[in-house]
């Protein structure tokens, strides 16, 4: 703790890296280890699927493991930009999945070539007051504006509605994300990606919790026909199992223990409610398979991935935000 | 000859940027074996997003069709349709009564090449795709050994409709279906009709409206 605490910003972020991938290669070196033991004949098939689905799933830690070092080393400007991108990426896959009209047509142009873009030039320039009601203000009057002008009254409120709801989620949400990672908290200047890498980890873990208690306790679904999976029983031991993990983390964060804990219980509870959300919306856009499985066009998978930060990071941001007053 | 290509490269990363250019490659592997494409037709983009669903190693060797007053106009166009994307002219007007107008396809289809073309012979928005044209009916008479396979191009539509410049993005899939031939016996009428039934099976999700 003390070796820790003596070396300076860079290198404890440095550190950070280290650990970050060297448990990533434990548990890749360790898995093909265990994946060499013997088994008997007739496991042979279920367990080949539990092994390509695991090996599909650590992929993606990997991927998102040096997706979030190449954000830290590129700066503000790189990591603006990369959640540029997967906030365009998934806003792409939410308007497939809606029954767009031509009318819509200029305001969708506006979200995607105006809005978007602009969102992000805030957070990299670290405008956090006008990054946080640009789209909830701003952009919350110029879509139906330039709906309306196309001259088109069918299903107007319903269409305007997703769209605004969709580019909250898919940009508004995601965007807290990178403006983590810049934000100034007085005594903690230059350690964003700690924030940022508390967060991810800790809705990990309540996710992986959650996934683990659904899949042990038998408990009745609250709403079987969005999820027959999600439970409330399960939600608290995912959202209690972040808090734990959060509490043993609070040494990365500006918090004290308990703070961190509270942190981490909200962000993964608010994390996992909106993936339950998202199933709803796909539900009623007609996809039943979650994943890329899917014979719907536009279900490609990468809204699953991401619902679950589009929701924790907003909430996550504005309350450490709020509790800190790092305004800048 | 290499800004042909790099302009190629430009384009395909473009669709797929805007479209997501998915190739579900549902009846047949892509191989290069020689094929004739053939899709419903709902806009411009719809050549370039099946271009892009390709495999690079048989973009070279696929070509469109395009109508020779419209495309020859500019030398941006033509530069565009011959450099970059080699595709097939055809003339819309004979010149002569006994022109036969789909001759520029046999001699590509002689050459090895592989085609895309889209039987409707005009753009539909209307859903389901009009009445295919005989044209289908008389290549595939004449090169029985090559492949016809159906192809749907979905949402393509929502990404540029008529009259605006500016695509928006959406995803959109390119599915490509089991090969087809004309069976023995059946006449020009049937088969137009089973090659529309089998382009429009393929459309994912079904045909609840």
């Amino acid at each position: 703790m003390r070796w820790l605490k003596s070396l300076n910003t860079g290198e404890q972020v440095a550190f950070l890296f280290v650990v970050l991938f060297g448990a990533l290669l434990l548990v890749s070196i360790g898995s093909v280890l265990w994946s060499l033991r013997e088994r008997p004949e007739q496991e042979q098939e279920a367990w080949q699927a539990r092994w390509a689905r695991f090996r599909h799933e650590l992929n993606m830690v990997w991927v998102g493991a040096c997706l979030f070092w190449a954000a830290w080393v590129s700066g503000p400007v790189g990591a603006t930009l990369l959640f540029g991108v997967f906030s365009f990426l998934a806003f792409r896959e939410f308007i497939t999945l809606l029954h767009t009209r031509r009318a819509d047509h200029r305001g969708l142009i506006m979200a995607f070539f105006v809005i978007l873009p602009l969102q992000y030039v805030l957070v990299g320039t670290r405008h956090f007051d006008l990054f946080s009601v640009l789209i909830p203000v701003y952009g919350f009057l110029a879509i139906p504006v330039a709906s309306a002008l196309a001259d088109d009254p069918g299903r107007f409120l319903e269409r305007n509605a997703k769209i605004q709801w969709g580019i909250m989620v898919c940009v508004y949400g995601l965007s807290h994300a990178p403006a983590l990672l810049l934000l100034d908290i007085p005594k903690y200047q230059g350690r964003g990606a700690f924030l940022l890498f508390f967060l991810v980890a800790v809705v990990a873990c309540g996710q992986i919790a959650q996934a683990v208690a659904t899949s042990r306790f038998r408990a009745r679904p609250v709403a079987r026909r969005i999820s027959r999976s999600f439970t409330m029983k399960a939600w608290w031991i995912g959202a209690f199992a972040a808090a734990v993990a959060g509490a043993l983390l609070y040494w990365i964060t500006p918090f004290k223990a308990g703070q961190a804990a509270i942190a981490a219980f909200i962000a993964a509870g608010c994390g996992s409610f909106g993936v339950f959300v998202m199933q709803a919306l796909k539900r009623d856009a007609g996809i039943h398979a979650w994943g890329n499985r899917s014979a719907i066009t536009g279900a490609v998978g990468l809204l699953d991935r991401i619902a679950v930060m589009c929701f924790a990071a907003p909430v996550f941001f504005h309350s450490v935000r709020w509790y800190f007053r790092a305004a800048t | 000859m290499v800004l042909a290509e790099i302009t190629g490269l430009f384009l395909s990363w473009l669709a797929r940027l805007i479209t997501g250019a998915q190739g579900h490659w549902k009846g047949c592997p892509p191989t290069s074996e020689q094929r004739i494409y053939f899709a419903n037709h709902q806009s411009h983009f719809d050549w370039v997003l099946i271009w892009a669903s390709l495999p690079s190693e048989l973009r070279a060797r696929t070509r469109p069709i395009a109508a020779r007053d419209y495309w020859t106009s500019s030398a941006l166009k033509t530069w565009l349709t011959t450099a970059v994307f080699n595709a097939v002219y055809v003339s819309r007007t004979r010149a002569t009564p006994d022109e036969d107008p789909l001759e520029p396809l046999v001699d590509a289809l002689q050459g090895g090449d592989s085609l895309v073309i889209f039987p409707e012979g005009t753009r539909s928005n209307k859903g389901a795709p009009q009445a295919f044209k005989a044209g289908l009916y008389h290549l595939s008479e004449q090169f029985p050994e090559v492949q016809l396979i159906p192809t749907w191009i979905d949402n393509v539509q929502r990404v540029m409709p008529k009259g605006e410049v500016v695509p928006v993005p959406i995803l959109c899939t390119v599915t490509f279906g089991a090969p087809i031939r004309i069976e023995p016996g059946e006449d020009k009428r049937a088969f137009l009709e089973r090659a529309r039934a089998a382009v429009m099976a393929l459309r994912p999700g079904g045909w609840k409206e």
